[in-house]
């Protein structure tokens, strides 16, 4: 009895494991890893927002006021305490402070934090601001202030020239 | 409570007669919906269940119309809808029905959740009703939230996005949970896909769970405004023609209201920016759910940790499943509850100023006073309910139903 109801439960389970992982990402959805953009456009100070994954990328050109004022930054004060050049850093290890490239999603509910264009308000921190519930980013994208708990996400990333970054 | 319940009916139609022996359900709703004694009593709170049930039709036929027209797919959905209101023929009667009938669902089932609270009718013996009840109101969340989406506007997407990013909060496999519920790495085509499956399925299950919920309330019978029990035939009324006639014109009244705003104002209860197309790349200024989901988004706001806030939310729902053991009053209408009688009023202002604070933007003001607020909804429940049912001297009850509606009449 315990054998037969033991298999039958190992069974079931193994049907219904198609059901649930269909619901999964599909093959064409994960296809979809990588975007190329030329990043030569982009003036210092400011910022674009790319597509990939269905998600907002930011990618911004900081000043060096920015790239200042996010190293001087205590790590004590961080509530995701993470260094700047650990935010600006490639997949081959190189780093570029002038190049802020992260994930656009606030990592409390997922709204698009404002900041990227010349009129949005950019938080206490001078970074992000997420206009749903209050979070503020600073110039490294970290966060400082409101319910998200961590830092604006920074995807792999490689500059395959200096002008050109792929990210996926 | 069995009085009429012994001999069962005579069919003089052959027909009838005939099927009623090989399945009996002309005995059944003889059983139940004629001769069922009901307590003579009610007042019109006991009408919402049955103005609930009016609107459940309501909504899964006007639904099943609209699916007709519906086309769920991102590039599509939102032209889908817009064709419905401007070329479909009557679309937009069917599309205003729908969209209306889900916030007049939910007064409707609010005012019915009211009525169990005020009159203690989630009281032994009725606690599984209760639960059930609770069950089929958070059926009825997750089918306003996907349905909500299917338009795809701007409100649409951002309200899935955040609603289902609460998952994210889990420990360890939040993450990978939100992934699976959207079947990408956003709210995208595969989830609009899956929403209007479920969409299509949830209220079929709760039809079952109101079956389920009506299956429990015919055992014991419904409460009433005094909360005692009936004694005797002159306690109760035949169901039919009394409260089908009863509940016939509640329906009636409020369905005139209903209408009202069908025809009158249509987008009044809904948000504008959702006739934009979603956008995944720009949030709106200030995202809001819909009227119905306020008091539990501004509990959701009201903790500044992610995690905390997704528990209290979900907690202030959970917390209804244990109200038959928290509330340690053996009596059950607040009528004769002087003390707890003020703090049920004071919860139902309490949500009203949730659903205010949920409706602002989070700041200034509105963080303390939903903070405030979330404070009370939980001490209402986990601390004033079994502390209150100890120390509460409830008012003498009557002798029994009829003998409240005699005295009453005499006064």
């Amino acid at each position: 009895m315990v054998a037969t109801g033991a298999l039958g439960a190992v069974g079931a389970a193994a049907v219904a494991w198609p059901f649930i992982n269909n619901l999964n990402p599909a093959a064409d959805t994960l296809a979809l890893s990588t975007v190329e953009v030329n990043v030569t456009p982009i003036a210092v100070g400011q910022a674009v927002t790319v597509k990939w994954r269905g998600k907002p990328v930011f990618i911004r050109h900081r000043t060096e006021a920015e790239i200042k004022e996010a190293e001087a930054v205590p790590m004590s004060q961080l509530p995701d305490p993470q260094t700047d050049n650990a935010r600006v850093t490639d997949t081959a290890k190189k780093v570029r402070p002038e190049w802020l490239i992260m994930i656009g999603v606030c990592t409390h509910l997922g709204c698009v934090p404002l900041g990227n264009k010349p009129g949005d308000p950019k938080g206490e921190f001078g970074g992000w601001f997420c206009p749903c519930h209050g979070s503020s980013y600073d110039t490294a994208g970290r966060i400082r202030k409101g319910p998200a708990p961590k830092n604006l996400v920074v995807p792999d990333y490689l500059f395959t020239s200096d002008s050109l970054v792929r990210i996926g | 409570m069995a009085s009429s319940h012994g001999t069962p009916p005579v069919f003089n139609n052959k027909v009838i007669a005939w099927v009623d022996h090989r399945l009996p359900i002309f005995s059944y709703i003889e059983k139940e919906y004629h001769t069922f004694p009901t307590p003579r009593n009610f007042n019109y709170f006991w009408n919402f269940g049955a103005i609930a049930t009016v609107m459940l039709v309501l909504m899964i036929a006007t639904g099943i119309v609209l699916a007709t027209n519906y086309t769920a797919h991102v590039l599509m959905a939102f032209d889908s809808v817009e064709r419905i209101d401007r070329d479909v023929p009557q679309g937009w009667l069917i599309r205003d029905l729908h969209m209306n009938g889900a916030s007049f669902f939910f007064i409707a089932v609010y005012i019915h959740i009211f009525r169990g609270m005020y009159y203690g009718s989630y009281k032994a013996p009725r606690e599984l009703l209760w639960i059930l009840g609770v069950v089929i109101f958070l059926l009825m969340m997750a089918t306003a939230f996907m349905g909500y989406v299917l338009p795809w506007g701007q409100m649409s997407f951002w309200g899935a996005t955040v609603i289902t990013n609460l998952f994210s909060a889990i420990p360890v496999v939040g993450e990978s949970i939100v992934t699976w519920l959207w079947g990408g790495f956003a709210v995208d085509n595969p989830t609009l896909n899956r929403f209007f499956a479920l969409h299509y399925l949830l209220p079929f299950v709760i039809v079952a769970v109101v079956a389920l919920h009506v299956v429990a309330l015919h055992i014991h019978g419904s409460n009433n405004p005094t909360g005692i029990d009936p004694k005797g035939p002159q306690d109760t009324v035949p169901f039919h023609p009394y409260y089908t006639m009863k509940d016939g014109f509640g329906v009636v009244c409020f369905l005139i209201v209903f209408a009202g705003f069908v025809f009158f104002a249509p987008d009044y209860l809904g948000h504008p920016d959702n006739y934009i197309p979603a956008n995944p790349l720009v949030t709106p200024a200030h995202i809001v759910p819909e009227w119905y989901f306020l008091p539990f988004y501004a509990i959701l706001r009201a903790i500044p940790d992610k995690l905390g806030g997704v528990l209290a939310m979900f907690g202030a729902i959970a917390v209804l499943f244990v109200l038959p053991w928290l509330d340690t009053s053996r009596v059950r209408s607040c009528t004769f509850r002087p003390i707890y009688k003020w703090f049920m009023m004071f919860l139902v202002v309490d949500v009203i100023v949730l659903g205010i604070c949920g409706s602002k933007p989070p700041e200034g003001f509105w963080v303390p006073l939903s903070q405030l607020a979330t404070l009370y909804y939980f001490a209402h429940f986990l601390v004033l309910l079994p502390i209150l049912g100890k120390i509460e001297r409830p008012l003498p009850l009557p002798p029994s139903i009829a003998d409240s509606v005699l005295k009453k009449k005499a006064v």
